[in-house]
């Protein structure tokens, strides 16, 4: 009975993951791209569970979805203030000559 | 404002049977390559298995991380440092302060989340020696306790004094390079643990390895070098396109 479960808990795992993986490709808004890309790590990493590799899981769910997430939404936020035609994106506003 | 990604080109019907020419080949290549993988070969499990007592800890994937295979895991935290290196010489991170009225609920949450993060990455590294954890994830957990405080625009780069960030961000490499240099002074060979000392090692290894990782995370995350590095005390900033006096 419980096998059951977790055979239909891995098909359901395993379409989901490859549903995700390709609107994280096919989704033409980059922010929904790097959201789905979050969701996706986090789900990986049940995967790597479900693998039994604690270690990896671990590792996924810290570095793939908790801090390249961020790291990406930053870059964006970069992107943003570039598109919106302030000239450089990094140290203008310190320096105060921008 | 939304970004979007560049408009697609034109679909060029005449590139379809090529391009299904090469997925099925590709197809074809994988599942052949699947079927001739030896079944049941569990790689070097076994062998590891029978070392695990030299390698002073009683977690597999900790023995082959920091021990067996130590000089991979060395190169690796040298790549991490590298990328902050190269992150560094672009730019200088946003002044964060800016924003005068933060959400409380998040200053609230992130002050309360942040040193129990702290202790959580702690306890990681510990029971990397017999469980999963290690220095890498305890190092990213570090590294997400910055990039919250970064969220919420506590000063955290400005609070570090420079030298001591920097010195930070060296530690672990210099803490395995030491240990290795020790093993070569002891041992005669790079990274050949002496038995006596082999689980300590490791332990400070490790520890000095995710205050360095946690901190690479978390300035890569605010995305250039901090506000007052030593760097631009020496050459003060110019203005972008004119030339230094």
């Amino acid at each position: 009975m419980t096998n059951n479960i977790l055979v239909l808990f891995d098909i359901v795992l395993i379409v989901t993951l490859l549903l995700l993986a390709w609107q994280v490709l096919a989704s033409e808004d980059i922010f929904s791209g790097v959201v789905l890309f979050i969701s996706f790590g986090l789900l990986m990493a049940l995967a790597w569970v479900r693998l039994r590799a604690p270690d990896v899981a671990l590792a996924e769910a810290a570095l793939g979805a908790g801090l390249t997430g961020p790291l990406f939404l930053s870059a964006l936020r970069r992107m943003t203030r570039i598109h919106k035609g302030e000239r450089r994106l990094d140290t203008d506003e310190e320096r105060g000559d921008g | 404002m939304k970004i979007r990604t560049k408009n697609r080109q034109k679909w060029q019907p005449s590139l379809l049977p090529l391009l299904l020419l090469f997925v099925t080949g590709l197809t074809a290549l994988l599942a052949q390559v699947i079927y001739v993988l030896p079944t049941g070969g569990s790689g070097l499990s076994g062998e590891v298995a029978q070392l695990q007592k030299q390698s002073g800890v009683s977690s597999p994937v900790t023995a082959v991380l920091m021990n067996f295979r130590g000089y991979d895991t060395l190169l690796e935290v040298m790549v991490l440092l590298l990328a902050v290196i190269g992150a560094w010489s672009l730019t200088k991170a946003p002044l964060s302060g800016k924003n005068d009225h933060p959400s409380p609920v998040l200053v609230t949450a992130v002050r309360l989340l942040a040193p129990l993060l702290c202790l959580v990455a702690m306890y990681l590294v510990w029971q990397g020696g017999h469980e999963a954890g290690g220095a890498f994830q305890g190092g990213a957990l570090l590294g997400g306790a910055g990039v919250l405080m970064l969220v919420a625009d506590l000063p955290l780069m400005q609070k570090i004094p420079a030298r001591s960030f920097r010195l930070g961000l060296l530690l672990g490499p210099i803490v395995f390079l030491a240990v290795a240099l020790f093993c070569l002074v002891m041992g005669g060979e790079l990274l050949a643990y002496p038995q006596r000392w082999v689980a300590s090692l490791l332990l400070l290894i490790e520890t000095a390895c995710a205050v360095s990782i946690g901190l690479a995370l978390a300035s890569l995350f605010a995305g250039g070098r901090p506000p007052d590095d030593l760097l631009d005390k020496e050459n003060p900033a110019v203005p972008y396109g004119e030339k230094k006096p």
